[in-house]
Protein backbone atom coordinates (compact mmCIF):
# COMPACT_ATOMS: atom_id res chain seq x y z
CA UNK A 1 0.00 0.00 0.00
CA UNK A 2 1.17 3.51 -0.75
CA UNK A 3 1.75 5.15 2.63
CA UNK A 4 0.98 8.63 1.31
CA UNK A 5 -2.34 8.11 -0.38
CA UNK A 6 -3.52 4.73 0.84
CA UNK A 7 -3.81 3.09 -2.57
CA UNK A 8 -3.82 -0.67 -2.21
CA UNK A 9 -1.70 -2.54 -4.72
CA UNK A 10 -1.49 -6.13 -5.85
CA UNK A 11 -5.15 -6.76 -6.43
CA UNK A 12 -4.33 -9.60 -8.80
CA UNK A 13 -6.40 -8.69 -11.82
CA UNK A 14 -6.65 -11.50 -14.38
CA UNK A 15 -4.92 -9.47 -17.09
CA UNK A 16 -1.90 -9.10 -14.81
CA UNK A 17 -1.31 -12.83 -14.58
CA UNK A 18 0.12 -12.23 -17.99
CA UNK A 19 1.23 -14.43 -20.79
CA UNK A 20 4.75 -14.11 -19.51
CA UNK A 21 4.56 -15.30 -15.89
CA UNK A 22 6.42 -13.12 -13.47
CA UNK A 23 6.01 -9.90 -15.37
CA UNK A 24 3.28 -8.64 -13.12
CA UNK A 25 2.90 -11.21 -10.44
CA UNK A 26 6.32 -11.31 -8.85
CA UNK A 27 8.79 -8.69 -7.94
CA UNK A 28 11.31 -9.64 -10.59
CA UNK A 29 12.44 -8.10 -13.85
CA UNK A 30 11.33 -4.55 -13.17
CA UNK A 31 12.35 -3.34 -16.63
CA UNK A 32 10.17 -5.87 -18.35
CA UNK A 33 7.30 -4.90 -16.08
CA UNK A 34 7.71 -1.23 -16.98
CA UNK A 35 7.85 -2.16 -20.66
CA UNK A 36 4.60 -4.12 -20.34
CA UNK A 37 2.91 -1.21 -18.62
CA UNK A 38 4.07 1.21 -21.32
CA UNK A 39 2.75 -1.15 -23.98
CA UNK A 40 -0.56 -1.48 -22.17
CA UNK A 41 -0.91 2.30 -21.90
CA UNK A 42 -0.08 2.74 -25.61
CA UNK A 43 -2.67 0.13 -26.60
CA UNK A 44 -5.36 1.54 -24.31
CA UNK A 45 -4.65 5.08 -25.45
CA UNK A 46 -5.51 4.29 -29.05
CA UNK A 47 -8.98 3.28 -27.92
CA UNK A 48 -9.29 6.03 -25.31
CA UNK A 49 -8.37 8.70 -27.91
CA UNK A 50 -11.70 8.00 -29.53
CA UNK A 51 -13.35 9.24 -26.34
CA UNK A 52 -10.93 12.14 -25.81
CA UNK A 53 -9.36 10.50 -22.77
CA UNK A 54 -5.69 10.06 -21.89
CA UNK A 55 -4.04 7.42 -19.74
CA UNK A 56 -0.67 7.58 -18.03
CA UNK A 57 1.34 5.48 -15.62
CA UNK A 58 1.39 6.28 -11.94
CA UNK A 59 4.31 4.94 -9.93
CA UNK A 60 4.24 1.65 -11.83
CA UNK A 61 1.35 0.58 -9.63
CA UNK A 62 -1.75 2.37 -10.91
CA UNK A 63 -2.85 4.45 -13.86
CA UNK A 64 -4.16 7.99 -14.17
CA UNK A 65 -7.09 8.57 -16.50
CA UNK A 66 -7.92 12.15 -17.54
CA UNK A 67 -10.44 13.95 -19.70
CA UNK A 68 -9.56 16.86 -21.99
CA UNK A 69 -10.92 19.25 -19.36
CA UNK A 70 -8.73 17.83 -16.65
CA UNK A 71 -11.09 15.59 -14.72
CA UNK A 72 -8.79 12.90 -13.38
CA UNK A 73 -9.17 9.56 -11.65
CA UNK A 74 -6.71 6.90 -10.51
CA UNK A 75 -7.47 3.42 -11.82
CA UNK A 76 -6.02 0.12 -10.61
CA UNK A 77 -6.58 -2.23 -13.51
CA UNK A 78 -8.27 -2.63 -16.89
CA UNK A 79 -11.69 -3.51 -15.51
CA UNK A 80 -11.59 -0.46 -13.30
CA UNK A 81 -10.41 1.58 -16.32
CA UNK A 82 -13.59 1.13 -18.37
CA UNK A 83 -15.96 1.71 -15.46
CA UNK A 84 -14.04 4.91 -14.59
CA UNK A 85 -13.94 6.06 -18.22
CA UNK A 86 -17.72 5.74 -18.41
CA UNK A 87 -18.10 7.65 -15.17
CA UNK A 88 -15.86 10.52 -16.35
CA UNK A 89 -17.56 10.67 -19.74
CA UNK A 90 -21.12 10.21 -18.59
CA UNK A 91 -21.73 7.79 -21.44
CA UNK A 92 -20.97 4.20 -22.28
CA UNK A 93 -17.75 2.87 -23.84
CA UNK A 94 -18.88 0.01 -26.02
CA UNK A 95 -16.33 -2.08 -27.95
CA UNK A 96 -19.19 -3.19 -30.22
CA UNK A 97 -19.93 0.41 -31.22
CA UNK A 98 -19.70 0.31 -35.06
CA UNK A 99 -18.16 3.81 -35.20
CA UNK A 100 -15.35 2.80 -32.85
CA UNK A 101 -14.74 -0.39 -34.83
CA UNK A 102 -14.57 1.53 -38.11
CA UNK A 103 -12.11 3.98 -36.60
CA UNK A 104 -9.85 1.20 -35.31
CA UNK A 105 -10.10 -0.61 -38.64
CA UNK A 106 -9.30 2.53 -40.61
CA UNK A 107 -6.70 4.28 -38.54
CA UNK A 108 -5.57 1.60 -36.17
CA UNK A 109 -7.02 3.80 -33.41
CA UNK B 1 7.93 -21.68 -0.14
CA UNK B 2 5.38 -24.37 -0.84
CA UNK B 3 2.72 -23.66 -3.44
CA UNK B 4 -0.56 -22.81 -1.75
CA UNK B 5 -3.20 -25.53 -1.91
CA UNK B 6 -6.59 -24.26 -2.94
CA UNK B 7 -9.66 -26.27 -2.06
CA UNK B 8 -11.81 -26.69 -5.17
CA UNK B 9 -15.44 -25.59 -4.90
CA UNK B 10 -17.92 -27.34 -7.16
CA UNK B 11 -21.35 -25.94 -7.77
CA UNK B 12 -24.24 -28.26 -8.52
CA UNK B 13 -27.06 -26.36 -10.11
CA UNK B 14 -30.12 -27.21 -12.17
CA UNK B 15 -33.75 -26.25 -12.28
CA UNK B 16 -36.26 -27.28 -9.57
CA UNK B 17 -36.81 -31.01 -9.59
CA UNK B 18 -34.04 -31.74 -12.06
CA UNK B 19 -32.29 -34.19 -9.76
CA UNK B 20 -29.51 -32.18 -8.13
CA UNK B 21 -29.83 -33.87 -4.76
CA UNK B 22 -30.09 -37.34 -6.25
CA UNK B 23 -26.94 -36.64 -8.25
CA UNK B 24 -25.18 -35.33 -5.17
CA UNK B 25 -26.22 -38.39 -3.22
CA UNK B 26 -24.79 -40.66 -5.91
CA UNK B 27 -21.57 -38.70 -6.20
CA UNK B 28 -20.95 -38.64 -2.47
CA UNK B 29 -21.24 -42.41 -2.36
CA UNK B 30 -18.10 -42.57 -4.49
CA UNK B 31 -15.03 -43.44 -2.39
CA UNK B 32 -12.86 -40.87 -4.16
CA UNK B 33 -15.11 -38.12 -2.84
CA UNK B 34 -15.22 -39.29 0.75
CA UNK B 35 -13.42 -36.17 1.95
CA UNK B 36 -15.91 -33.75 0.44
CA UNK B 37 -17.81 -31.17 2.43
CA UNK B 38 -21.26 -30.19 1.27
CA UNK B 39 -23.17 -26.96 1.58
CA UNK B 40 -26.80 -27.11 0.68
CA UNK B 41 -29.38 -24.40 0.59
CA UNK B 42 -32.62 -24.45 2.51
CA UNK B 43 -35.45 -23.19 0.42
CA UNK B 44 -38.73 -22.41 2.14
CA UNK B 45 -40.01 -23.74 5.43
CA UNK B 46 -39.09 -27.37 5.02
CA UNK B 47 -35.50 -28.34 4.40
CA UNK B 48 -36.60 -30.89 1.85
CA UNK B 49 -33.23 -31.25 0.24
CA UNK B 50 -31.75 -31.87 3.64
CA UNK B 51 -34.12 -34.74 4.39
CA UNK B 52 -33.45 -36.32 1.03
CA UNK B 53 -29.74 -36.31 1.52
CA UNK B 54 -28.68 -39.41 3.31
CA UNK B 55 -24.98 -38.92 3.67
CA UNK B 56 -23.87 -35.53 4.73
CA UNK B 57 -21.59 -36.22 7.69
CA UNK B 58 -20.81 -33.38 10.02
CA UNK B 59 -19.51 -31.02 7.42
CA UNK B 60 -22.84 -29.72 6.22
CA UNK B 61 -24.04 -26.27 7.04
CA UNK B 62 -27.60 -25.34 6.23
CA UNK B 63 -28.14 -21.93 4.75
CA UNK B 64 -31.30 -20.58 6.29
CA UNK B 65 -32.30 -17.50 4.43
CA UNK B 66 -33.92 -18.84 1.30
CA UNK B 67 -32.84 -18.37 -2.25
CA UNK B 68 -29.11 -18.61 -2.74
CA UNK B 69 -29.00 -16.30 -5.73
CA UNK B 70 -30.29 -13.04 -4.35
CA UNK B 71 -30.25 -12.94 -0.61
CA UNK B 72 -27.37 -14.75 0.91
CA UNK B 73 -24.18 -14.07 -0.87
CA UNK B 74 -22.87 -12.80 2.41
CA UNK B 75 -24.23 -15.83 4.17
CA UNK B 76 -22.65 -18.18 1.66
CA UNK B 77 -19.33 -16.50 2.17
CA UNK B 78 -19.77 -16.68 5.96
CA UNK B 79 -20.78 -20.35 5.78
CA UNK B 80 -17.70 -21.27 3.74
CA UNK B 81 -15.43 -19.29 6.04
CA UNK B 82 -16.97 -20.96 9.07
CA UNK B 83 -16.43 -24.36 7.53
CA UNK B 84 -12.84 -23.49 6.68
CA UNK B 85 -12.23 -22.25 10.19
CA UNK B 86 -13.66 -25.45 11.71
CA UNK B 87 -11.50 -27.46 9.35
CA UNK B 88 -8.43 -25.59 10.54
CA UNK B 89 -9.33 -26.18 14.19
CA UNK B 90 -9.97 -29.86 13.62
CA UNK B 91 -13.68 -29.63 14.43
CA UNK B 92 -14.57 -31.14 11.06
CA UNK B 93 -12.49 -33.56 8.99
CA UNK B 94 -9.88 -31.99 6.71
CA UNK B 95 -12.06 -31.98 3.62
CA UNK B 96 -10.30 -31.54 0.29
CA UNK B 97 -13.28 -30.49 -1.78
CA UNK B 98 -16.41 -28.44 -1.20
CA UNK B 99 -19.66 -28.95 -3.09
CA UNK B 100 -22.33 -26.26 -3.02
CA UNK B 101 -25.80 -27.26 -4.11
CA UNK B 102 -27.84 -24.24 -5.15
CA UNK B 103 -31.60 -23.94 -5.29
CA UNK B 104 -33.25 -24.54 -8.63
CA UNK B 105 -34.17 -20.89 -8.96
CA UNK B 106 -30.68 -19.54 -8.41
CA UNK B 107 -28.66 -17.68 -10.97
CA UNK B 108 -25.29 -19.43 -10.57
CA UNK B 109 -23.21 -16.33 -11.21
CA UNK B 110 -23.32 -14.67 -7.75
CA UNK B 111 -22.29 -17.95 -6.15
CA UNK B 112 -19.27 -18.25 -8.42
CA UNK B 113 -18.33 -14.65 -7.90
CA UNK B 114 -18.58 -15.04 -4.11
CA UNK B 115 -15.91 -17.75 -4.17
CA UNK B 116 -13.67 -15.97 -6.63
CA UNK B 117 -13.96 -12.40 -5.42
CA UNK B 118 -14.30 -12.65 -1.64
CA UNK B 119 -11.03 -11.28 -0.23
CA UNK B 120 -10.67 -14.14 2.25
CA UNK B 121 -12.10 -17.04 0.28
CA UNK B 122 -10.01 -16.46 -2.81
CA UNK B 123 -6.86 -17.23 -0.88
CA UNK B 124 -8.13 -20.63 0.26
CA UNK B 125 -10.59 -21.81 -2.36
CA UNK B 126 -10.77 -21.95 -6.11
CA UNK B 127 -13.66 -22.64 -8.44
CA UNK B 128 -14.00 -26.17 -9.73
CA UNK B 129 -16.44 -27.51 -12.27
CA UNK B 130 -20.00 -26.24 -12.40
CA UNK B 131 -22.33 -29.21 -12.87
CA UNK B 132 -25.81 -28.55 -14.20
CA UNK B 133 -28.57 -31.14 -14.10
CA UNK B 134 -31.24 -31.03 -16.78
CA UNK B 135 -34.45 -33.00 -16.51
CA UNK B 136 -35.09 -34.93 -19.75
CA UNK B 137 -38.85 -34.90 -19.20
CA UNK B 138 -39.36 -31.21 -18.40
CA UNK B 139 -36.11 -29.70 -19.61
CA UNK B 140 -37.36 -28.45 -22.97
CA UNK B 141 -40.26 -26.55 -21.39
CA UNK B 142 -38.07 -25.17 -18.62
CA UNK B 143 -35.48 -23.91 -21.08
CA UNK B 144 -38.18 -22.16 -23.07
CA UNK B 145 -39.78 -20.46 -20.08
CA UNK B 146 -37.18 -19.97 -17.39
CA UNK B 147 -34.24 -17.65 -17.98
CA UNK B 148 -32.45 -19.08 -14.91
CA UNK B 149 -32.57 -22.53 -16.44
CA UNK B 150 -30.92 -21.35 -19.67
CA UNK B 151 -28.23 -19.55 -17.72
CA UNK B 152 -27.55 -22.62 -15.62
CA UNK B 153 -26.97 -24.63 -18.80
CA UNK B 154 -24.80 -21.94 -20.39
CA UNK B 155 -22.37 -21.67 -17.48
CA UNK B 156 -22.02 -25.44 -16.96
CA UNK B 157 -18.69 -27.22 -17.23
CA UNK B 158 -20.52 -30.55 -17.08
CA UNK B 159 -24.11 -31.29 -18.07
CA UNK B 160 -25.96 -34.21 -16.53
CA UNK B 161 -29.16 -35.28 -18.22
CA UNK B 162 -31.49 -36.92 -15.69
CA UNK B 163 -34.68 -38.97 -16.04
CA UNK B 164 -33.83 -40.13 -19.56
CA UNK B 165 -35.45 -43.45 -18.65
CA UNK B 166 -38.77 -41.62 -18.24
CA UNK B 167 -38.61 -39.51 -21.40
CA UNK B 168 -39.33 -40.34 -25.05
CA UNK B 169 -36.16 -40.94 -27.04
CA UNK B 170 -37.07 -38.34 -29.69
CA UNK B 171 -37.78 -35.72 -27.04
CA UNK B 172 -34.45 -36.48 -25.40
CA UNK B 173 -32.61 -36.14 -28.71
CA UNK B 174 -34.28 -32.78 -29.38
CA UNK B 175 -33.36 -31.62 -25.87
CA UNK B 176 -29.74 -32.67 -26.35
CA UNK B 177 -29.59 -30.73 -29.64
CA UNK B 178 -30.91 -27.68 -27.80
CA UNK B 179 -28.40 -28.08 -24.97
CA UNK B 180 -25.61 -28.35 -27.53
CA UNK B 181 -26.62 -25.04 -29.06
CA UNK B 182 -26.60 -23.36 -25.66
CA UNK B 183 -23.39 -24.93 -24.51
CA UNK B 184 -21.44 -26.81 -27.16
CA UNK B 185 -18.37 -27.66 -25.14
CA UNK B 186 -19.55 -29.14 -21.81
CA UNK B 187 -19.36 -32.95 -21.75
CA UNK B 188 -22.83 -34.42 -21.26
CA UNK B 189 -23.61 -37.51 -19.16
CA UNK B 190 -26.86 -39.40 -18.82
CA UNK B 191 -27.43 -40.10 -15.16
CA UNK B 192 -30.09 -42.77 -15.56
CA UNK B 193 -28.33 -44.99 -18.05
CA UNK B 194 -24.72 -45.27 -17.04
CA UNK B 195 -22.67 -45.24 -13.86
CA UNK B 196 -21.46 -41.72 -13.24
CA UNK B 197 -17.77 -41.00 -13.34
CA UNK B 198 -17.53 -38.86 -10.23
CA UNK B 199 -13.90 -37.96 -10.89
CA UNK B 200 -14.62 -36.76 -14.42
CA UNK B 201 -17.59 -34.70 -13.22
CA UNK B 202 -15.95 -33.03 -10.26
CA UNK B 203 -12.19 -33.29 -10.52
CA UNK B 204 -11.15 -32.97 -14.14
CA UNK B 205 -11.15 -29.22 -14.31
CA UNK B 206 -8.79 -26.80 -15.94
CA UNK B 207 -6.67 -26.07 -12.88
CA UNK B 208 -6.35 -29.65 -11.79
CA UNK B 209 -5.28 -30.85 -15.22
CA UNK B 210 -3.21 -27.93 -16.55
CA UNK B 211 -0.03 -29.91 -16.12
CA UNK B 212 -1.15 -32.79 -18.30
CA UNK B 213 -0.64 -32.90 -22.02
CA UNK B 214 -4.17 -34.00 -22.83
CA UNK B 215 -5.67 -31.29 -20.66
CA UNK B 216 -6.03 -28.61 -23.27
CA UNK B 217 -7.87 -30.82 -25.67
CA UNK B 218 -10.14 -32.33 -23.07
CA UNK B 219 -10.90 -29.04 -21.41
CA UNK B 220 -11.63 -27.31 -24.65
CA UNK B 221 -13.75 -30.25 -25.81
CA UNK B 222 -13.23 -30.59 -29.51
CA UNK B 223 -16.89 -31.24 -30.20
CA UNK B 224 -17.58 -27.56 -30.88
CA UNK B 225 -19.54 -27.69 -34.07
CA UNK B 226 -18.98 -24.85 -36.50
CA UNK B 227 -21.84 -22.73 -37.68
CA UNK B 228 -24.18 -24.06 -35.01
CA UNK B 229 -25.58 -20.63 -34.47
CA UNK B 230 -26.60 -20.40 -38.10
CA UNK B 231 -29.53 -22.71 -37.43
CA UNK B 232 -32.98 -21.22 -37.84
CA UNK B 233 -34.08 -19.70 -34.56
CA UNK B 234 -37.48 -18.85 -33.22
CA UNK B 235 -36.63 -15.52 -31.63
CA UNK B 236 -39.72 -15.53 -29.44
CA UNK B 237 -38.31 -18.22 -27.27
CA UNK B 238 -36.08 -16.95 -24.53
CA UNK B 239 -33.41 -19.59 -24.95
CA UNK B 240 -33.09 -18.88 -28.66
CA UNK B 241 -31.51 -15.50 -28.06
CA UNK B 242 -28.73 -17.43 -26.35
CA UNK B 243 -26.33 -19.03 -28.77
CA UNK B 244 -22.78 -20.25 -28.93
CA UNK B 245 -20.14 -19.70 -31.57
CA UNK B 246 -16.45 -20.35 -32.00
CA UNK B 247 -13.78 -18.12 -33.49
CA UNK B 248 -10.37 -19.33 -34.57
CA UNK B 249 -7.27 -17.31 -35.39
CA UNK B 250 -3.97 -18.13 -36.99
CA UNK B 251 -0.86 -16.61 -35.55
CA UNK B 252 -0.02 -15.42 -32.06
CA UNK B 253 -2.22 -12.82 -30.31
CA UNK B 254 -1.04 -9.88 -28.27
CA UNK B 255 -2.10 -10.60 -24.69
CA UNK B 256 -2.38 -6.93 -23.75
CA UNK B 257 -4.68 -6.13 -26.66
CA UNK B 258 -6.80 -9.17 -25.96
CA UNK B 259 -7.11 -8.22 -22.27
CA UNK B 260 -8.00 -4.67 -23.20
CA UNK B 261 -10.73 -5.86 -25.54
CA UNK B 262 -12.19 -8.47 -23.19
CA UNK B 263 -12.27 -6.16 -20.16
CA UNK B 264 -14.02 -3.49 -22.23
CA UNK B 265 -16.52 -6.01 -23.60
CA UNK B 266 -17.23 -7.44 -20.14
CA UNK B 267 -17.62 -3.99 -18.64
CA UNK B 268 -20.37 -3.14 -21.10
CA UNK B 269 -21.90 -6.54 -21.94
CA UNK B 270 -20.83 -8.85 -19.10
CA UNK B 271 -24.36 -9.92 -18.30
CA UNK B 272 -24.95 -10.98 -21.89
CA UNK B 273 -21.65 -12.75 -22.26
CA UNK B 274 -22.61 -15.90 -20.41
CA UNK B 275 -19.42 -17.72 -21.15
CA UNK B 276 -16.12 -17.21 -22.86
CA UNK B 277 -13.64 -20.00 -23.03
CA UNK B 278 -10.55 -20.35 -25.10
CA UNK B 279 -7.04 -21.47 -25.75
CA UNK B 280 -4.80 -18.67 -26.96
CA UNK B 281 -1.54 -18.74 -28.81
CA UNK B 282 0.00 -15.75 -27.07
CA UNK B 283 2.94 -13.87 -28.57
CA UNK B 284 6.02 -14.51 -26.43
CA UNK B 285 4.72 -17.71 -24.84
CA UNK B 286 5.59 -21.15 -26.18
CA UNK B 287 2.70 -22.92 -24.43
CA UNK B 288 -0.98 -22.06 -24.81
CA UNK B 289 -2.81 -19.89 -22.31
CA UNK B 290 -6.33 -20.92 -21.34
CA UNK B 291 -8.86 -18.21 -20.57
CA UNK B 292 -12.21 -18.88 -18.99
CA UNK B 293 -14.86 -16.39 -18.02
CA UNK B 294 -18.45 -16.48 -16.76
CA UNK B 295 -20.19 -13.16 -17.19
CA UNK B 296 -18.16 -10.45 -15.42
CA UNK B 297 -15.95 -12.98 -13.77
CA UNK B 298 -12.74 -14.11 -15.46
CA UNK B 299 -10.77 -16.94 -13.92
CA UNK B 300 -7.03 -16.38 -13.61
CA UNK B 301 -5.59 -17.47 -16.97
CA UNK B 302 -3.84 -20.83 -16.88
CA UNK B 303 -0.55 -21.52 -18.60
CA UNK B 304 -1.00 -24.97 -20.04
CA UNK B 305 1.91 -27.40 -20.00
CA UNK B 306 1.99 -27.60 -23.77
CA UNK B 307 -0.08 -27.79 -26.91
CA UNK B 308 -2.14 -30.97 -27.11
CA UNK B 309 -1.45 -31.44 -30.84
CA UNK B 310 0.10 -29.76 -33.86
CA UNK B 311 -2.73 -27.24 -34.14
CA UNK B 312 -1.40 -23.86 -32.99
CA UNK B 313 -4.48 -21.77 -33.66
CA UNK B 314 -6.08 -19.66 -30.98
CA UNK B 315 -9.61 -20.82 -30.38
CA UNK B 316 -12.37 -19.00 -28.51
CA UNK B 317 -15.89 -20.14 -27.76
CA UNK B 318 -18.51 -17.58 -26.76
CA UNK B 319 -21.96 -18.23 -25.33
CA UNK B 320 -23.89 -14.99 -25.61
CA UNK B 321 -27.39 -13.74 -24.93
CA UNK B 322 -28.53 -11.55 -27.77
CA UNK B 323 -25.12 -10.21 -28.82
CA UNK B 324 -24.25 -10.06 -32.51
CA UNK B 325 -21.58 -12.58 -33.44
CA UNK B 326 -20.33 -10.55 -36.40
CA UNK B 327 -19.88 -7.40 -34.33
CA UNK B 328 -17.93 -9.33 -31.69
CA UNK B 329 -15.71 -10.83 -34.37
CA UNK B 330 -15.11 -7.50 -36.10
CA UNK B 331 -14.52 -5.72 -32.83
CA UNK B 332 -11.93 -8.26 -31.67
CA UNK B 333 -10.15 -8.13 -35.01
CA UNK B 334 -10.12 -4.33 -35.00
CA UNK B 335 -8.63 -4.26 -31.50
CA UNK B 336 -5.97 -6.85 -32.30
CA UNK B 337 -5.07 -5.11 -35.55
CA UNK B 338 -3.87 -2.04 -33.71
CA UNK B 339 -0.84 -3.92 -32.46
CA UNK B 340 1.88 -1.37 -33.07
CA UNK B 341 4.70 -3.66 -31.95
CA UNK B 342 4.36 -6.27 -34.66
CA UNK B 343 2.84 -4.17 -37.41
CA UNK B 344 -0.60 -4.95 -38.69
CA UNK B 345 -1.73 -8.24 -37.33
CA UNK B 346 -3.89 -10.05 -39.81
CA UNK B 347 -6.10 -12.63 -38.26
CA UNK B 348 -7.05 -15.24 -40.71
CA UNK B 349 -10.35 -16.81 -39.92
CA UNK B 350 -9.97 -20.54 -39.99
CA UNK B 351 -12.40 -23.36 -40.47
CA UNK B 352 -13.62 -22.91 -36.91
CA UNK B 353 -15.32 -19.62 -37.59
Amino acid sequence: MCALCGVLGGSGHWTDAAARPGVFTRNVDGLQRRRERAHRIACASRVLNYYGLTLSDWQASSYVLSTATGKTEIVDNLTHLWATAEKLLGRSCDPLDPDLIVRLETFGG
Amino acid sequence: MAEPVFIPVNLITGFLGSGKTTLLQRLLGHPALADTAVLINEFGEVGLDHHLLERIDDTMVLLQSGCLCCTIRGELSAAIKDLHSKRGRGQVPRFRRLVVESTGLADPFPILSTVQADPVLRHHFRLGNVITTVDAVNGTAQLARQPECTKQVAVADRLVLTKTDLAQAEATDALIARLRRLNPSAPLSRAAEAPLDAEALLSHDLFATAGRSEAARRWFAAEVTPRDDEAVHDRNRHDETIHAFALGFDGPLDWTLFGLWLTMLLNRHGEKLLRVKGILNVAGSSAPVAVHGVQHLVHPPVHMAGWPDADRRSRLVFIVDGLDRRLIERSLQAFLRQDAGSGEQVLNQTALA
